[in-house]
Protein backbone atom coordinates (compact mmCIF):
# COMPACT_ATOMS: atom_id res chain seq x y z
CA UNK A 1 0.00 0.00 0.00
CA UNK A 2 1.20 3.25 -0.59
CA UNK A 3 -0.63 6.51 0.26
CA UNK A 4 0.53 9.50 -1.28
CA UNK A 5 -1.33 13.22 -0.10
CA UNK A 6 -1.25 16.55 -2.40
CA UNK A 7 0.66 18.01 0.51
CA UNK A 8 4.21 16.60 0.67
CA UNK A 9 4.24 17.36 4.47
CA UNK A 10 1.74 14.17 4.53
CA UNK A 11 2.84 12.41 1.81
CA UNK A 12 4.15 8.64 3.07
CA UNK A 13 7.07 6.86 1.84
CA UNK A 14 6.25 4.84 -1.15
CA UNK A 15 6.63 0.82 -1.35
CA UNK A 16 6.98 -1.50 -4.28
CA UNK A 17 3.50 -2.68 -4.13
CA UNK A 18 1.43 -2.36 -6.92
CA UNK A 19 -1.50 0.13 -6.26
CA UNK A 20 -4.74 -0.67 -6.74
CA UNK A 21 -6.23 2.65 -6.23
CA UNK A 22 -4.15 5.80 -7.64
CA UNK A 23 -5.49 9.32 -7.99
CA UNK A 24 -3.46 12.07 -8.70
CA UNK A 25 -4.46 15.66 -8.68
CA UNK A 26 -8.25 15.35 -8.48
CA UNK A 27 -10.60 17.55 -8.95
CA UNK A 28 -14.32 18.11 -8.61
CA UNK A 29 -16.07 21.22 -9.30
CA UNK A 30 -19.60 21.57 -9.07
CA UNK A 31 -20.12 25.40 -10.53
CA UNK A 32 -17.83 27.74 -8.64
CA UNK A 33 -17.23 25.26 -5.88
CA UNK A 34 -15.00 22.72 -5.73
CA UNK A 35 -16.00 19.09 -3.50
CA UNK A 36 -12.81 17.67 -4.10
CA UNK A 37 -9.64 19.61 -4.82
CA UNK A 38 -6.48 18.21 -5.91
CA UNK A 39 -6.36 14.74 -3.92
CA UNK A 40 -3.98 12.10 -4.29
CA UNK A 41 -4.11 8.74 -2.75
CA UNK A 42 -2.60 5.78 -3.80
CA UNK A 43 -4.23 2.46 -1.90
CA UNK A 44 -2.40 -1.30 -2.86
CA UNK A 45 -4.49 -4.62 -2.68
CA UNK A 46 -5.20 -5.77 0.76
CA UNK A 47 -5.44 -2.51 2.49
CA UNK A 48 -7.97 0.18 3.81
CA UNK A 49 -7.97 3.31 3.84
CA UNK A 50 -10.08 4.71 6.03
CA UNK A 51 -11.15 8.41 5.33
CA UNK A 52 -12.26 10.46 8.05
CA UNK A 53 -13.86 14.45 7.52
CA UNK A 54 -16.83 16.47 8.50
CA UNK A 55 -19.87 16.57 6.23
CA UNK A 56 -19.17 18.27 2.85
CA UNK A 57 -15.57 17.63 2.89
CA UNK A 58 -15.70 15.98 -0.17
CA UNK A 59 -14.99 12.05 0.87
CA UNK A 60 -18.28 10.94 -0.84
CA UNK A 61 -17.66 12.95 -3.97
CA UNK A 62 -13.72 11.42 -4.06
CA UNK A 63 -15.92 7.94 -3.56
CA UNK A 64 -18.09 8.15 -6.40
CA UNK A 65 -15.22 9.33 -9.02
CA UNK A 66 -13.00 6.60 -7.60
CA UNK A 67 -16.37 4.41 -7.92
CA UNK A 68 -16.91 5.81 -12.16
CA UNK A 69 -20.06 7.54 -11.49
CA UNK A 70 -18.33 10.97 -11.77
CA UNK A 71 -15.81 11.96 -14.17
CA UNK A 72 -13.16 14.28 -12.54
CA UNK A 73 -13.26 17.63 -13.57
CA UNK A 74 -9.28 17.54 -13.63
CA UNK A 75 -7.00 15.00 -12.60
CA UNK A 76 -6.29 10.88 -13.41
CA UNK A 77 -7.07 8.23 -11.74
CA UNK A 78 -6.50 4.79 -12.17
CA UNK A 79 -8.81 1.79 -10.29
CA UNK A 80 -7.98 -1.56 -10.06
CA UNK A 81 -5.13 -0.95 -13.08
CA UNK A 82 -7.82 0.40 -14.96
CA UNK A 83 -7.97 4.10 -16.21
CA UNK A 84 -10.91 6.56 -14.78
CA UNK A 85 -11.57 7.45 -18.53
CA UNK A 86 -12.29 3.59 -19.71
CA UNK A 87 -15.37 3.97 -16.90
CA UNK A 88 -17.20 0.46 -17.40
CA UNK A 89 -14.11 -1.05 -16.84
CA UNK A 90 -13.69 0.56 -13.95
CA UNK A 91 -16.84 -0.33 -12.60
CA UNK A 92 -16.20 -3.90 -13.33
CA UNK A 93 -13.61 -4.08 -10.72
CA UNK A 94 -15.53 -2.07 -8.14
CA UNK A 95 -18.12 -2.63 -5.09
CA UNK A 96 -19.76 0.20 -3.83
CA UNK A 97 -21.77 0.40 -0.87
CA UNK A 98 -23.60 3.15 0.20
CA UNK A 99 -25.71 4.68 3.41
CA UNK A 100 -28.49 4.04 0.79
CA UNK A 101 -29.40 0.45 0.69
CA UNK A 102 -29.39 0.80 -3.56
CA UNK A 103 -32.01 -1.99 -3.34
CA UNK A 104 -35.79 -2.24 -4.85
CA UNK A 105 -38.21 -2.75 -2.54
CA UNK A 106 -40.47 -4.89 -4.69
CA UNK A 107 -37.84 -7.62 -4.73
CA UNK A 108 -36.83 -9.93 -2.67
CA UNK A 109 -33.20 -10.15 -0.94
CA UNK A 110 -32.19 -12.75 -3.55
CA UNK A 111 -33.51 -11.64 -6.34
CA UNK A 112 -32.07 -7.89 -5.42
CA UNK A 113 -28.40 -9.68 -5.38
CA UNK A 114 -28.72 -12.24 -8.29
CA UNK A 115 -29.68 -8.75 -10.15
CA UNK A 116 -26.57 -7.09 -9.25
CA UNK A 117 -25.23 -10.53 -9.97
CA UNK A 118 -25.91 -10.47 -13.45
CA UNK A 119 -25.22 -6.84 -14.18
CA UNK A 120 -22.01 -7.91 -13.64
CA UNK A 121 -22.17 -10.80 -15.68
CA UNK A 122 -21.32 -13.08 -12.65
CA UNK A 123 -21.08 -17.20 -13.97
CA UNK A 124 -24.41 -18.60 -12.07
CA UNK A 125 -25.64 -15.46 -10.66
CA UNK A 126 -28.15 -17.35 -8.51
CA UNK A 127 -25.62 -19.39 -6.21
CA UNK A 128 -23.57 -16.67 -6.03
CA UNK A 129 -26.17 -14.72 -4.65
CA UNK A 130 -27.12 -17.12 -2.03
CA UNK A 131 -23.41 -17.40 -0.88
CA UNK A 132 -23.38 -13.22 -0.80
CA UNK A 133 -26.56 -13.24 1.70
CA UNK A 134 -24.81 -16.21 3.83
CA UNK A 135 -21.52 -14.21 4.24
CA UNK A 136 -23.73 -11.65 5.63
CA UNK A 137 -25.89 -13.69 7.35
CA UNK A 138 -28.84 -12.20 5.94
CA UNK A 139 -29.76 -15.98 3.89
CA UNK A 140 -32.40 -16.81 5.89
CA UNK A 141 -34.44 -13.92 4.76
CA UNK A 142 -33.52 -14.41 1.16
CA UNK A 143 -36.61 -14.79 -0.66
CA UNK A 144 -38.42 -11.61 1.99
CA UNK A 145 -39.48 -8.88 -0.10
CA UNK A 146 -36.46 -5.94 0.87
CA UNK A 147 -39.35 -3.55 1.72
CA UNK A 148 -40.46 -5.96 4.91
CA UNK A 149 -36.83 -6.45 6.12
CA UNK A 150 -35.73 -3.94 8.66
CA UNK A 151 -33.29 -0.96 7.86
CA UNK A 152 -30.06 -2.96 9.51
CA UNK A 153 -31.18 -6.22 7.13
CA UNK A 154 -31.25 -3.90 4.22
CA UNK A 155 -27.68 -2.84 4.81
CA UNK A 156 -27.01 -6.35 4.95
CA UNK A 157 -28.29 -6.99 1.92
CA UNK A 158 -26.69 -4.15 0.22
CA UNK A 159 -23.38 -4.90 1.26
CA UNK A 160 -23.82 -8.46 0.04
CA UNK A 161 -25.29 -7.10 -3.37
CA UNK A 162 -21.79 -4.82 -3.44
CA UNK A 163 -19.81 -7.83 -3.01
CA UNK A 164 -21.54 -10.14 -5.07
CA UNK A 165 -19.37 -9.96 -7.97
CA UNK A 166 -15.84 -9.96 -5.82
CA UNK A 167 -14.60 -6.83 -6.70
CA UNK A 168 -11.10 -5.81 -6.65
CA UNK A 169 -11.91 -2.58 -5.06
CA UNK A 170 -14.53 -1.87 -2.46
CA UNK A 171 -15.91 1.89 -1.65
CA UNK A 172 -17.91 2.04 1.44
CA UNK A 173 -19.47 5.30 2.21
CA UNK A 174 -20.70 5.21 5.84
CA UNK A 175 -21.39 1.49 5.31
CA UNK A 176 -22.16 0.55 9.07
CA UNK A 177 -25.00 3.25 9.25
CA UNK A 178 -27.93 1.29 10.47
CA UNK A 179 -26.33 -1.64 11.59
CA UNK A 180 -27.15 -3.82 14.22
CA UNK A 181 -24.24 -5.75 16.48
CA UNK A 182 -24.51 -8.60 14.23
CA UNK A 183 -24.79 -6.81 10.99
CA UNK A 184 -21.74 -4.78 11.97
CA UNK A 185 -19.90 -8.34 12.77
CA UNK A 186 -20.60 -9.56 9.44
CA UNK A 187 -19.42 -6.59 7.47
CA UNK A 188 -16.24 -6.17 9.89
CA UNK A 189 -15.56 -9.87 9.20
CA UNK A 190 -16.41 -9.44 5.50
CA UNK A 191 -14.00 -6.43 5.20
CA UNK A 192 -11.14 -8.61 6.95
CA UNK A 193 -12.09 -11.27 4.55
CA UNK A 194 -11.45 -8.71 1.33
CA UNK A 195 -8.88 -7.07 2.53
CA UNK A 196 -7.07 -10.74 3.24
CA UNK A 197 -8.32 -12.07 -0.57
CA UNK A 198 -6.44 -8.47 -1.97
CA UNK A 199 -8.94 -6.64 -2.07
CA UNK A 200 -8.43 -2.02 -2.01
CA UNK A 201 -10.60 -0.57 0.22
CA UNK A 202 -12.16 2.84 0.87
CA UNK A 203 -14.00 3.35 4.07
CA UNK A 204 -15.28 6.56 4.05
CA UNK A 205 -16.45 7.02 7.67
CA UNK A 206 -17.12 9.50 10.81
CA UNK A 207 -16.70 6.91 13.22
CA UNK A 208 -13.34 6.99 14.69
CA UNK A 209 -13.38 3.63 16.38
CA UNK A 210 -14.59 2.19 13.38
CA UNK A 211 -12.17 3.55 11.11
CA UNK A 212 -9.47 3.39 13.63
CA UNK A 213 -10.05 -0.59 13.91
CA UNK A 214 -10.47 -1.11 10.23
CA UNK A 215 -7.76 1.21 8.24
CA UNK A 216 -4.33 0.37 7.56
CA UNK A 217 -4.13 4.27 6.69
CA UNK A 218 -6.00 6.75 7.93
CA UNK A 219 -7.11 9.80 5.86
CA UNK A 220 -8.74 13.06 7.20
CA UNK A 221 -10.20 15.69 4.29
CA UNK A 222 -11.42 18.86 5.09
CA UNK A 223 -12.84 21.15 2.60
CA UNK A 224 -12.31 19.12 -0.33
CA UNK A 225 -8.75 18.73 0.48
CA UNK A 226 -6.62 15.71 1.97
CA UNK A 227 -5.00 17.13 5.05
CA UNK A 228 -3.54 14.38 6.74
CA UNK A 229 -2.93 10.87 5.69
CA UNK A 230 -0.92 8.38 7.88
CA UNK A 231 -0.76 4.38 7.81
CA UNK A 232 -2.16 3.08 10.57
CA UNK A 233 0.80 1.42 12.66
CA UNK A 234 2.67 4.71 12.42
CA UNK A 235 -0.20 6.45 14.54
CA UNK A 236 -1.55 6.24 17.99
CA UNK A 237 -5.27 6.29 17.70
CA UNK A 238 -5.69 9.17 20.98
CA UNK A 239 -3.64 11.06 19.26
CA UNK A 240 -5.12 10.58 15.71
CA UNK A 241 -8.26 11.40 17.45
CA UNK A 242 -7.14 14.85 18.96
CA UNK A 243 -5.83 15.67 15.47
CA UNK A 244 -8.33 15.30 13.74
CA UNK A 245 -10.85 16.88 16.16
CA UNK A 246 -8.71 19.88 15.78
CA UNK A 247 -8.31 19.45 11.83
CA UNK A 248 -12.33 19.71 11.42
CA UNK A 249 -12.40 22.35 14.40
CA UNK A 250 -10.15 23.97 11.87
CA UNK B 1 -13.20 -12.23 -9.48
CA UNK B 2 -14.45 -8.47 -10.36
CA UNK B 3 -17.45 -8.83 -12.80
CA UNK B 4 -17.34 -7.74 -16.82
CA UNK B 5 -20.22 -5.93 -18.56
CA UNK B 6 -22.76 -8.55 -20.01
CA UNK B 7 -23.76 -8.07 -23.55
CA UNK B 8 -26.07 -5.39 -24.93
CA UNK B 9 -29.20 -7.60 -25.19
CA UNK B 10 -28.49 -9.86 -21.78
CA UNK B 11 -28.55 -5.75 -20.05
CA UNK B 12 -31.75 -4.67 -21.77
CA UNK B 13 -33.30 -8.14 -21.23
CA UNK B 14 -32.57 -8.22 -17.43
CA UNK B 15 -33.65 -4.43 -17.21
CA UNK B 16 -36.68 -4.79 -18.98
CA UNK B 17 -37.46 -8.00 -16.88
CA UNK B 18 -36.96 -6.32 -13.36
CA UNK B 19 -38.67 -3.12 -14.41
CA UNK B 20 -41.93 -5.52 -15.62
CA UNK B 21 -41.25 -7.69 -12.29
CA UNK B 22 -42.04 -4.73 -9.93
CA UNK B 23 -44.91 -3.81 -11.68
CA UNK B 24 -45.90 -6.74 -11.95
CA UNK B 25 -45.32 -6.73 -8.20
CA UNK B 26 -46.92 -3.79 -7.29
CA UNK B 27 -49.47 -2.73 -10.30
CA UNK B 28 -49.27 0.80 -8.78
CA UNK B 29 -48.76 2.41 -12.12
CA UNK B 30 -50.31 0.20 -14.50
CA UNK B 31 -53.77 0.93 -12.15
CA UNK B 32 -53.18 4.35 -11.88
CA UNK B 33 -52.64 4.88 -15.73
CA UNK B 34 -55.61 2.26 -16.53
CA UNK B 35 -58.05 4.31 -14.25
CA UNK B 36 -57.35 7.21 -15.95
CA UNK B 37 -57.65 5.90 -19.14
CA UNK B 38 -61.29 4.62 -18.54
CA UNK B 39 -62.22 7.55 -16.60
CA UNK B 40 -60.92 9.46 -19.22
CA UNK B 41 -62.78 7.52 -21.88
CA UNK B 42 -65.86 8.57 -19.30
CA UNK B 43 -65.82 11.88 -19.08
CA UNK B 44 -65.45 12.49 -23.17
CA UNK B 45 -68.19 10.22 -23.17
CA UNK B 46 -70.45 12.11 -21.37
CA UNK B 47 -69.28 14.97 -22.37
CA UNK B 48 -70.11 14.78 -25.72
CA UNK B 49 -73.37 15.96 -27.91
CA UNK B 50 -73.37 13.06 -30.76
CA UNK B 51 -75.70 15.56 -32.65
CA UNK B 52 -72.74 18.03 -32.84
CA UNK B 53 -69.48 15.45 -33.64
CA UNK B 54 -70.09 12.01 -35.28
CA UNK B 55 -68.38 9.26 -32.60
CA UNK B 56 -65.97 8.69 -35.88
CA UNK B 57 -64.71 12.13 -35.96
CA UNK B 58 -64.05 12.35 -32.50
CA UNK B 59 -62.78 9.12 -31.56
CA UNK B 60 -59.37 9.08 -32.55
CA UNK B 61 -58.30 12.01 -30.91
CA UNK B 62 -60.11 10.70 -27.48
CA UNK B 63 -57.75 7.79 -28.42
CA UNK B 64 -54.52 9.72 -28.66
CA UNK B 65 -54.91 12.34 -26.08
CA UNK B 66 -55.97 9.72 -23.44
CA UNK B 67 -52.79 7.28 -24.62
CA UNK B 68 -50.29 9.90 -24.66
CA UNK B 69 -51.42 11.18 -21.10
CA UNK B 70 -52.21 7.74 -19.78
CA UNK B 71 -48.49 6.58 -21.02
CA UNK B 72 -47.05 9.41 -19.19
CA UNK B 73 -48.53 8.44 -15.89
CA UNK B 74 -46.19 4.87 -17.02
CA UNK B 75 -43.27 6.81 -18.25
CA UNK B 76 -42.74 9.05 -14.88
CA UNK B 77 -42.49 5.72 -12.86
CA UNK B 78 -39.80 4.42 -15.19
CA UNK B 79 -37.12 6.22 -13.30
CA UNK B 80 -38.97 7.15 -10.10
CA UNK B 81 -38.42 3.82 -9.17
CA UNK B 82 -34.30 3.89 -9.27
CA UNK B 83 -34.69 7.16 -7.22
CA UNK B 84 -35.78 5.03 -4.29
CA UNK B 85 -33.18 4.47 -2.00
CA UNK B 86 -30.77 5.72 -4.79
CA UNK B 87 -31.25 2.33 -6.73
CA UNK B 88 -30.00 4.42 -9.95
CA UNK B 89 -26.60 4.22 -8.99
CA UNK B 90 -26.42 0.68 -8.39
CA UNK B 91 -27.30 0.49 -11.65
CA UNK B 92 -24.82 3.37 -12.79
CA UNK B 93 -22.22 1.67 -10.84
CA UNK B 94 -22.26 -1.33 -12.50
CA UNK B 95 -20.28 -2.11 -16.23
CA UNK B 96 -23.20 -1.74 -18.57
CA UNK B 97 -23.97 -0.13 -21.32
CA UNK B 98 -26.17 3.41 -21.00
CA UNK B 99 -27.57 2.75 -24.50
CA UNK B 100 -28.49 -0.92 -23.09
CA UNK B 101 -30.01 0.49 -19.91
CA UNK B 102 -32.01 3.15 -22.02
CA UNK B 103 -33.20 0.03 -24.61
CA UNK B 104 -34.12 -2.16 -21.27
CA UNK B 105 -36.20 0.68 -19.37
CA UNK B 106 -38.30 1.71 -23.47
CA UNK B 107 -38.64 -2.14 -23.35
CA UNK B 108 -40.67 -2.46 -20.05
CA UNK B 109 -42.27 1.06 -20.95
CA UNK B 110 -43.17 0.17 -24.31
CA UNK B 111 -44.94 -3.31 -22.83
CA UNK B 112 -46.81 -1.15 -19.87
CA UNK B 113 -48.12 1.32 -22.75
CA UNK B 114 -49.08 -1.39 -24.74
CA UNK B 115 -51.02 -3.46 -21.80
CA UNK B 116 -52.76 0.15 -21.41
CA UNK B 117 -54.19 0.70 -25.01
CA UNK B 118 -54.81 -3.15 -24.99
CA UNK B 119 -57.66 -2.21 -22.58
CA UNK B 120 -58.14 1.44 -24.02
CA UNK B 121 -59.38 0.26 -27.75
CA UNK B 122 -61.94 -1.96 -26.65
CA UNK B 123 -63.42 0.55 -24.18
CA UNK B 124 -63.33 3.37 -26.24
CA UNK B 125 -65.07 0.84 -29.08
CA UNK B 126 -67.97 0.44 -26.66
CA UNK B 127 -67.92 3.60 -25.51
CA UNK B 128 -68.06 5.16 -28.98
CA UNK B 129 -70.34 2.57 -30.92
CA UNK B 130 -67.30 1.92 -32.98
CA UNK B 131 -66.79 -1.18 -35.04
CA UNK B 132 -63.43 -1.66 -34.86
CA UNK B 133 -63.03 -5.57 -35.81
CA UNK B 134 -62.42 -5.20 -39.66
CA UNK B 135 -59.52 -2.11 -38.81
CA UNK B 136 -58.30 -3.71 -35.88
CA UNK B 137 -54.87 -4.95 -37.24
CA UNK B 138 -54.33 -1.62 -38.73
CA UNK B 139 -54.94 0.57 -35.73
CA UNK B 140 -52.67 -2.26 -33.59
CA UNK B 141 -50.07 -1.35 -36.41
CA UNK B 142 -50.67 2.70 -36.00
CA UNK B 143 -50.55 2.03 -32.16
CA UNK B 144 -47.63 0.07 -32.10
CA UNK B 145 -45.76 2.29 -34.65
CA UNK B 146 -46.46 5.37 -32.19
CA UNK B 147 -45.89 4.02 -29.03
CA UNK B 148 -42.28 2.73 -30.01
CA UNK B 149 -42.19 6.76 -30.64
CA UNK B 150 -43.83 7.93 -27.50
CA UNK B 151 -41.99 5.47 -25.36
CA UNK B 152 -38.53 6.57 -27.09
CA UNK B 153 -39.20 10.39 -26.25
CA UNK B 154 -40.67 9.46 -22.51
CA UNK B 155 -38.24 7.64 -21.68
CA UNK B 156 -35.10 9.41 -22.10
CA UNK B 157 -37.15 13.11 -20.48
CA UNK B 158 -37.90 10.39 -17.58
CA UNK B 159 -34.72 9.91 -16.95
CA UNK B 160 -33.59 13.70 -17.07
CA UNK B 161 -36.39 14.90 -14.98
CA UNK B 162 -36.71 11.90 -12.59
CA UNK B 163 -34.42 13.13 -9.70
CA UNK B 164 -35.68 17.02 -9.90
CA UNK B 165 -38.23 17.99 -7.20
CA UNK B 166 -40.89 18.89 -10.31
CA UNK B 167 -40.52 15.71 -11.95
CA UNK B 168 -44.25 15.40 -12.46
CA UNK B 169 -44.33 18.77 -13.90
CA UNK B 170 -41.61 18.44 -16.29
CA UNK B 171 -41.94 15.43 -17.68
CA UNK B 172 -45.21 16.45 -19.55
CA UNK B 173 -43.75 19.94 -20.03
CA UNK B 174 -40.44 18.68 -21.67
CA UNK B 175 -42.25 15.59 -23.83
CA UNK B 176 -45.28 16.59 -24.87
CA UNK B 177 -44.00 18.78 -27.96
CA UNK B 178 -42.10 16.04 -28.29
CA UNK B 179 -45.13 13.91 -28.68
CA UNK B 180 -46.84 16.29 -31.65
CA UNK B 181 -45.07 14.98 -34.38
CA UNK B 182 -45.92 11.55 -33.46
CA UNK B 183 -49.67 11.69 -32.11
CA UNK B 184 -50.92 14.01 -35.86
CA UNK B 185 -49.94 11.29 -37.76
CA UNK B 186 -51.32 8.75 -35.53
CA UNK B 187 -54.79 10.28 -35.25
CA UNK B 188 -55.19 10.82 -38.53
CA UNK B 189 -54.26 7.36 -39.20
CA UNK B 190 -56.60 6.29 -36.87
CA UNK B 191 -59.46 8.61 -37.91
CA UNK B 192 -59.18 6.84 -41.99
CA UNK B 193 -59.01 3.50 -40.11
CA UNK B 194 -62.13 4.21 -38.31
CA UNK B 195 -63.53 4.96 -41.21
CA UNK B 196 -63.03 2.50 -43.07
CA UNK B 197 -61.00 3.80 -45.36
CA UNK B 198 -58.26 0.87 -47.21
CA UNK B 199 -54.89 0.54 -45.81
CA UNK B 200 -53.06 2.02 -48.75
CA UNK B 201 -54.57 5.67 -47.85
CA UNK B 202 -53.12 5.42 -44.41
CA UNK B 203 -49.19 3.97 -45.96
CA UNK B 204 -48.18 7.68 -45.86
CA UNK B 205 -48.95 8.12 -42.58
CA UNK B 206 -47.26 4.82 -41.06
CA UNK B 207 -44.23 6.02 -42.94
CA UNK B 208 -44.32 9.11 -41.79
CA UNK B 209 -44.83 7.49 -37.84
CA UNK B 210 -41.93 5.15 -38.91
CA UNK B 211 -39.63 8.02 -39.92
CA UNK B 212 -40.24 9.81 -36.53
CA UNK B 213 -39.03 6.27 -34.92
CA UNK B 214 -36.17 5.54 -36.28
CA UNK B 215 -35.63 9.77 -35.64
CA UNK B 216 -36.47 9.48 -32.07
CA UNK B 217 -34.86 5.95 -30.82
CA UNK B 218 -31.59 7.03 -32.21
CA UNK B 219 -31.41 10.58 -31.18
CA UNK B 220 -32.69 9.34 -27.97
CA UNK B 221 -30.63 6.36 -27.45
CA UNK B 222 -27.50 8.34 -28.16
CA UNK B 223 -28.73 11.44 -26.04
CA UNK B 224 -29.40 9.24 -22.81
CA UNK B 225 -25.88 8.93 -21.27
CA UNK B 226 -25.38 12.46 -21.19
CA UNK B 227 -28.69 12.86 -19.60
CA UNK B 228 -27.27 10.66 -16.68
CA UNK B 229 -23.69 12.70 -16.03
CA UNK B 230 -23.86 14.76 -12.93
Amino acid sequence: MTAVAANPDTALPTTPAPAAIEAEGLVRAFGPRRAVDGVSVAVAAGECLALFGPNGAGKTTLLRMLAGLLRPTRGAARVGGVSLRDAPAVRARVGLISHHSLLYAALTARENVAFAARLYDVPDPDAAALAALERMRVADRADTPVRRLSRGLQQRVSIARAMVHAPDVVLLDEPFTGLDEVGARALTDAIGDLKAHGAALVLVTHNLVEGLALGTHLGVMVGGHLVRLAARGDVDGATFAAEYRALVAG
Amino acid sequence: MSGRAPPFLATAWLIARKDLTIEFRTRSAFFSALVFALLAVAVFRFSWDPTAVAAIDLAPGVLWVIFTFSGLLGLHRSFGVEEADRAMDGLLAAPIGREALFAGKAAANLVFVGAVQLVTIPAVSLFYDLPLVDGLPALAMIAALATVGLVAVGTLFSAMTANTRLAELLLPMLALPFFVPIVVPAAQATARVLAGRPLAEVAAWLKLLAAFDIVFVTACTLVFPYTLEE
